[in-house]
């Protein structure tokens, strides 16, 4: 027996006898015989105590926020996580519901996801939000994969180069058995008026990142009325946290918004689980894929909340469904509304304010030291490229050495930059951690 | 007491504020005028922390969970969350790496996946195992993909039709047309295995392979899987295992012997991981070796050295989301198989088989079996009870509400009429099973003597049954204040 089966030997007796079988291994019959009871050649069990302490050794071999100063993004952000947004996750309610298909007995996660869906859509200015997808790279797939089915009998899709190179990953192989192409990214250091020369009659949407993989703003205004022009549609990946500061993709004019929520509240966690935010126009609500949370009335004519618009899903459309997505990444857009709601209009600005500014501190100490070059000619956020001295994989080992995880390195994707990594700097990073980094830097010239 | 709360947007009064964010201690830097946002986030809330706190908590209490009840729910295996997982999870070294920290500074997370990646494959008789897909769906898409991918590899790119039975999840004809792909549907025999003579007429020199759930969706053993696998395998297609039904056969048998080439684990059922109200999952993938170059990358790898380290299958399908995996709940899993080892293991399948055959067998007799047979982990159940007229399997369900029970899986598989798909799993006790039955034994009496009782349930829900006619009709999908007037208005 083990502490999480709750069937005793007696109980158990009981039950095959009521069965009409006198063994449990008379409920297996169908099973061919010469495949049964396999013996397994996995670990022993540990018991709890035993299993915490193999726990500690393992997580104290990895490195982390916690033992180093941390100035690594490109897709993974170390923001401040309020202690309050794990406490509403760790509530049972919450983490050990299921997918809220019973609505009368399900009403908390239909409130927490119609409220996730309502800040999103405040945050991007966007008209519908749905209730998430796996990951901004998922979102932006799964966003091209709609515009396929808006923008009827056209196969290319045009990626700009900006885009996060992982997200541009994950596009090719959603759409591998598509026979889409897809174009604008090839050349490295490409602009988005490169991608954007590819947009032709036959292109159904081009994607775009602000702030972009290499942290640069993009001023989109203007974008989508080109795009438009051509028949396409335009799809931006945007920032959660720097919206606080900057201009929405409403405001470009973005008929789809796409983003990684992994910022908002829900800490590194080496890569997952984070958060696809997707956004759209009112007149697309019929082809986004997800689920989406509507208000209705009761029988007794209370307000309540419920899944809606389900004819959109896989379990009911099924081989006619343009997404299979079913599970998604519930609890996470729980965790961005929970620390929506507590930073605020205030804090959620200050958050963005305060790292901007250490961001172009960091940018301005690193671009005194000789021998180091910074990319600050067009606007950033939170990243800036730094063209190193030595090649970056040295810099960084360097920096480990003084408790420092440094930036990402840049020669697999964009090679032209010569020895460049891409550093992050947040409102996690204070200026004597800063000033750490920069003498550190002073001292590998 | 009535649990309403209102949406957060209307506890806010301007100037409050729930987070203790770090100080500016930096000059400011120049602001690009022409970039920035206008509206200064109007209409965001602005609440103290313990408002915030007493909101959410206090909506979470108009949720049913595993930890307040029992979740009867078939194909959806919800098991009990152990807690030391969410501890594990939550330790900084896994919490707080970056996931493109160096692989030195990672040697423990990669270890975890390692040894993760080999207890899977150890337990499914796979040969590789990837940890990337996010769900089970997404798995799904990874296997159908690696398949495509694999007959092209050989030449064969008259291969675009994949077999599904008609008792499948939807998401697995949703995933082959996601590849591109036709779905050929193939029939059930009356005793709920694949129909043999059909699969052989839909098998050609067209076929990418068959998807297959084993435990199928109406609960039963496939008697003839060793012969549908070979069939398959004969017409040169390959055989795809939904793994939602692992928690029936853990140790039992394994998906690799019966002749399965790849399949999606749902580490959110089988392996404990909570289900979130929705997600996070993770639908990990095992394969054959034939199948291996064909996997996601990364996956770790260990070094002659000893070293852990992320690798890319020679001919990938590439990436299929960012980073490797929904890595939180690779903790979970790897601390629950730790935790049971082989034997634990199979004792979870054995009593998740006996909880289901005993409700089976307690309830036959009243709600018709849509196969009489021996089941696996979970049973499937028609609400046709007889001398109820005008009853609906929607209103069995919505009745159990009342009673203190989660409803089963209803409707599902499509090919039962009037369908009731219950799953116990093994962390029920038999007192909450037997409660469960008498809840079912009392409904179906009610259904007959008093069917108003069904056709109003649940009258003990934080609500009564929705208007969802009007929540599709005019789709109110964000807060508008006006529109939440109206609505209040309206009663």
């Amino acid at each position: 027996m083990s502490h999480y089966i709750s069937i005793t030997d007696a109980d158990r007796a009981e039950m095959l006898d009521a069965i009409g079988v006198d063994s449990i291994t008379a409920l297996f019959t169908d099973v061919p015989e010469h495949l049964r009871f396999p013996q397994l050649d996995i670990p022993a069990p540990l018991s709890e105590p035993e299993l915490m302490r193999e726990l500690h050794r393992l997580h104290n071999t990895n490195a982390s926020a916690q033992t180093h100063s941390l100035f690594l993004g490109a897709g993974a952000y170390n923001h401040f996580v309020p202690a309050a947004v794990d406490q509403i996750l760790r509530r049972s309610e919450y983490y050990t519901a299921y997918t809220p298909y019973q609505p009368e007995i399900s009403q908390g996660t239909l409130q927490a996801i119609f409220e996730y869906q309502s800040l999103i859509c405040r945050l991007t200015g966007m008209e519908v939000a749905n209730a998430s997808h796996y990951d901004g790279g998922t979102a932006i797939a799964e966003a091209a994969i709609m515009a396929l089915n808006v923008v009827r009998n056209r196969r290319k899709i045009v990626v700009a180069r900006g885009v996060n190179p992982q997200y541009r990953a994950v596009l090719r192989t959603y759409l591998q058995g598509l026979d889409v192409e897809i174009v604008g990214d090839e050349r490295p250091g490409a602009s988005i008026n490169d991608a954007l020369a590819q947009v032709d009659a036959d292109t159904c949407a081009l994607i775009v990142q602000s702030p972009d993989f290499l942290g640069r703003l993009h001023d989109l205004r203007g974008l989508a009325e080109q795009v438009h022009a051509a028949g396409a549609l335009l799809i931006v990946h945007f920032d959660p946290i720097a919206l606080a500061l900057f201009q929405p993709p409403a405001e470009a004019d973005a008929d789809i918004a796409v983003a990684e929520g992994q910022p908002l509240g829900l800490g590194l966690n080496f890569g997952g689980p984070y958060l696809g935010i997707f956004t759209t126009r009112q007149k697309y609500v019929h082809k986004i894929a997800g689920r989406l949370v509507g208000v209705t009335k009761d029988l007794d004519g209370k307000i309540a909340y419920t899944l809606t618009l389900r004819a959109r899903e896989q379990d009911i459309r099924r081989e006619r469904a343009t997404s299979n997505i079913c599970t998604n990444q519930g609890l996470m857009a729980l965790a961005s509304t929970v620390y929506l709601s507590l930073l605020g209009r205030q804090g959620l600005r200050k958050v963005a304010e305060v790292g901007y500014h250490r961001a172009h501190y960091a940018a301005a100490q690193i671009g005194q030291i000789p021998g180091y070059v910074v990319h600050a000619d067009q606007p950033f956020f939170r990243e800036f490229v730094v063209q190193c001295p030595r090649p970056a994989a040295a810099i960084n080992a360097a920096l480990r050495e003084r408790g420092i995880i440094g930036g990402y390195d840049l020669a697999a994707d964009e090679p032209q930059l010569g020895h460049a990594m891409l550093l992050c700097v947040t409102e996690m990073n204070s200026k004597s951690e800063i000033d750490e980094l920069t003498a550190a830097l002073r001292a590998l010239v | 007491m009535d649990t309403y709360e209102p949406p957060i947007f209307e506890l806010s009064s301007p100037g409050k504020y729930g987070a203790n964010v770090p100080d500016l201690d930096v000059p400011r830097a120049e602001l690009p005028d022409d970039l920035l946002r206008q509206d200064d986030l109007a209409g965001f809330p602005e609440l103290s922390e313990p408002e915030v706190i007493r909101h959410y908590t206090r909506i979470s209490q108009r949720n049913f969970s595993i930890d307040t009840g029992m979740y009867p729910l078939g194909s959806c295996t919800m098991k009990y969350n152990p807690k030391l997982n969410e501890e594990a999870a939550r330790m900084p070294g896994f919490a707080q790496a970056h996931p493109l920290q160096a692989e030195e500074l990672s040697q423990g997370a990669l270890r975890l996946m390692y040894e993760l990646q080999a207890d899977l494959a150890t337990i499914s008789g796979f040969d590789a195992v990837s940890l990337q897909p996010a769900a089970g769906a997404q798995g799904e898409f990874t296997g159908i993909l690696a398949f495509h991918a694999y007959h092209l590899d050989r030449g064969d790119t008259d291969r675009v039709e994949v077999l599904v039975p008609d008792a499948a999840h939807g998401t697995n004809p949703a995933t082959a047309a996601m590849v591109g792909l036709k779905v050929i549907e193939v029939a059930s025999d009356e005793r709920g295995n694949v129909d043999l003579a059909d699969l052989k007429r839909k098998l050609s020199p067209r076929t990418v392979g068959l998807m297959l759930t084993n435990p199928n969706t109406l609960g039963l053993f496939e008697e003839h899987i060793v012969e549908v696998a070979r069939l398959v395998h004969e017409a040169g297609g390959l055989v795809y295992g939904d793994g939602a039904n692992f928690n029936a056969i853990l140790g039992i048998v394994q998906p690799g012997a019966m002749g399965f080439d790849f399949m999606h684990y749902n580490l959110h059922k089988t392996f404990t991981t909570p289900h979130g109200g929705g997600g996070p999952g993770s639908g990990a993938v095992g394969c054959t070796a034939e199948l291996a170059p064909f996997l996601p990358g990364p996956l770790v790898n260990r070094t002659a050295d000893g070293d852990y380290a992320f690798i890319t299958p020679e001919k990938s399908i590439g990436r299929m989301k960012a980073f490797h995996g929904n890595f939180g709940m690779l903790v979970r899993a790897w601390t629950y198989i730790r935790s049971m080892g082989a034997a634990g293991l199979r004792k979870v399948s054995e009593t998740a088989v006996l909880n289901a055959n005993y409700i089976r067998t307690q309830l036959d007799d009243i709600y018709p079996p849509a196969v009489d047979r021996i089941c696996m982990h979970e049973t499937v159940l028609k609400g046709q009870i007889a001398g109820a007229t005008g009853i609906r399997t929607l209103d069995i369900a919505k009745r159990l509400i009342d009673y203190g029970f989660h409803p089963p899986t209803v409707y599902f598989p499509l090919i039962v009429p009037e369908a009731l798909m219950i799953e116990p799993t093994e962390t029920e006790s038999k007192q909450m099973i037997d409660a469960f039955i008498q809840a079912m034994r009392s409904i179906a009496r009610e259904a007959v003597e008093q069917p108003e009782l069904l056709l109003a349930a649940p009258t003990k829900a934080p609500v009564r049954r929705l208007d969802e006619v009007r929540a599709a009709r005019q789709p109110v999908l964000r807060y508008d204040a006006d529109k939440f007037a109206k609505l209040r208005d309206s009663e």
